[in-house]
């Protein structure tokens, strides 16, 4: 949302694992938390890569669930009310009077003493095919996700991959596109059977035009897309597709992005922490979990854990300069909620 | 009677080539082995084949690698570069492969 204005302690840049618990270990020293991920939901890459995978490695689970980790990190957390920014990439860092204000890519912005990066290996960006000017058109008829399909309401729009999320979007904007196609590199799909059944009966029905063993090879137009160039295998000369939009649909993977130009000390896409704190050469920026690293680093989720808990007892020193931290169990103290 | 090393070949995208014999008893996957010998994969999902940038186009050895399995398979399918001879290097195991193996770490994702 545009326009907003958070006052928040601790701004945690990732709302992976480790994020989420370092709302638990900041919560436990009184100091409020605003979270903010690139992906539409809470959990990182246990959300969005393998929710349904066991990790065997989290002390008291002998075996749980990514999907399941997260679910209980947000119960443990709840009691903290932290604030979410979802869906929302972080571009800009400026340093205020009172600490940082973080801006999105969609204008939100999060005054914060601290802030914690908790990236992982950085946001989720859409894979990009090798296409002639793709990226010229990019924002002028090519999109890399669907967000809001009424976009797209009589409109031709092109689609181009073989997976579930192609699958689901083609199934559902033949309804709302005035012409529908459908390009995949291969003859069958590997999805949701019962997804590739409806497709094929879509393009049966002719309400979706479905071209199988083609790549996009170009895009033209003049200053927005007005058509595409496909290949079709074995084919000699090369298909004309005219289209207002061009969606390829390829997965995610993770890019540092902007973080990479805030000033700090980084090495081979990792920001390089103080072990004591898991501070980083920034004052007042601290780098836990994956994204960061430092002599005998290992990317485990338990460390990230540890890290947090380290970082919010030194964190508590900028939030609340003026008081005294005594070290607390949560066993005689219990779990105090805001 | 298994191989005790298969002679590994491996080029990344600017065309640097590096020859690796890599025990079969150490326990490792190629990806494993690859990144140990410096090449930039970023092995995101850590072997599970559902990152893709440990992508490989496999240049010599292809046709006597065990088949792929359904993960890998649709990891494959869903991405936007893909050779007729792509694995996922997390996905091989040096004592199943050939005495021989060429391959071009393609991770277009590691950039």
């Amino acid at each position: 949302m545009s326009n907003q204005s958070i006052q928040t302690d601790l701004c945690i840049v990732g709302a992976g694992p480790v994020g989420l618990f370092a709302v638990f270990e900041a919560g436990l020293l009184k100091m409020r938390c605003h979270l903010v991920d690139a992906l539409p939901q809470v959990g990182g890459q246990l959300s969005e890569i393998y929710p349904k995978k066991p990790i065997y490695d989290i002390p008291g689970y002998p075996s749980i669930l990514a999907g399941e980790l997260v679910e209980n990190l947000m119960e443990q957390i709840a009691p903290f009310k932290p604030g979410f920014t979802l869906g929302e990439r972080v571009e800009c860092l400026d340093k205020t009077e009172t600490g940082y204000q973080i801006s999105t890519s969609t204008g939100t912005k999060i005054q914060s003493k601290v802030v914690v990066i908790a990236g992982g290996l950085g946001c989720f960006e859409p894979r990009k095919p090798v296409v002639e000017n793709l990226e010229v058109f990019e924002g002028k008829g090519v999109a890399y996700m669907v967000l809001d399909p009424e976009k797209f309401r009589n409109k031709k729009v092109v689609l181009a991959g073989g997976g579930d999320s192609a699958l689901d979007w083609a199934i559902f904007l033949s309804d709302v596109c005035s012409e529908l196609t459908l390009i995949h590199r291969s003859g069958s799909f590997r999805g949701a059977p019962e997804s590739a059944e409806k497709v094929f009966d879509l393009a049966q029905a002719g309400k979706i035009n479905l071209i199988l063993n083609a790549e996009v090879q170009s895009l033209h137009g003049s200053t927005q897309l007005e058509g595409l160039m496909v290949r079709e295998a074995g084919q000699e000369s090369d298909l004309d597709i005219k289209t207002d939009f061009f969606i390829p649909l390829f997965g995610l993977t993770p890019k540092l992005g902007p973080i990479a130009d805030w000033g700090l000390n980084i090495d081979k896409n990792a920001i390089l922490v103080n072990t004591e704190d898991y501070s980083t050469n920034v004052e007042g920026i601290y780098a836990i979990g994956d994204i960061n690293t430092y002599p005998g680093k290992l990317k485990l989720i338990l460390c990230g854990f540890h890290e947090a808990a380290l970082m919010a007892q030194s964190a508590f020193a900028r939030v609340f300069p003026e008081q005294k931290l005594s070290f607390k169990y949560t066993t005689v103290n219990g779990v105090n909620a805001f | 009677m298994a191989n005790s090393h298969i002679e590994l070949q491996a080029e990344d995208l600017s065309g640097r080539t590096m020859n690796v014999e890599v025990p079969t008893d150490m326990g490792l996957s190629l990806m494993e082995v690859l990144k140990g010998e410096g090449f930039p994969i970023l092995a995101t999902c850590g072997g599970m084949a559902l990152c893709a940038t440990c992508h490989v186009e496999v240049l010599e050895g292809y046709s006597e690698l065990p088949e792929a399995g359904n993960e890998e398979l649709d990891m494959l399918e869903s991405l936007p570069v893909l050779t007729d001879t792509s694995r996922l290097s997390c996905q091989l195991r040096p004592e199943h492969c050939p005495s021989t193996l060429k391959l071009r770490v393609l991770g277009e994702d590691n950039v």
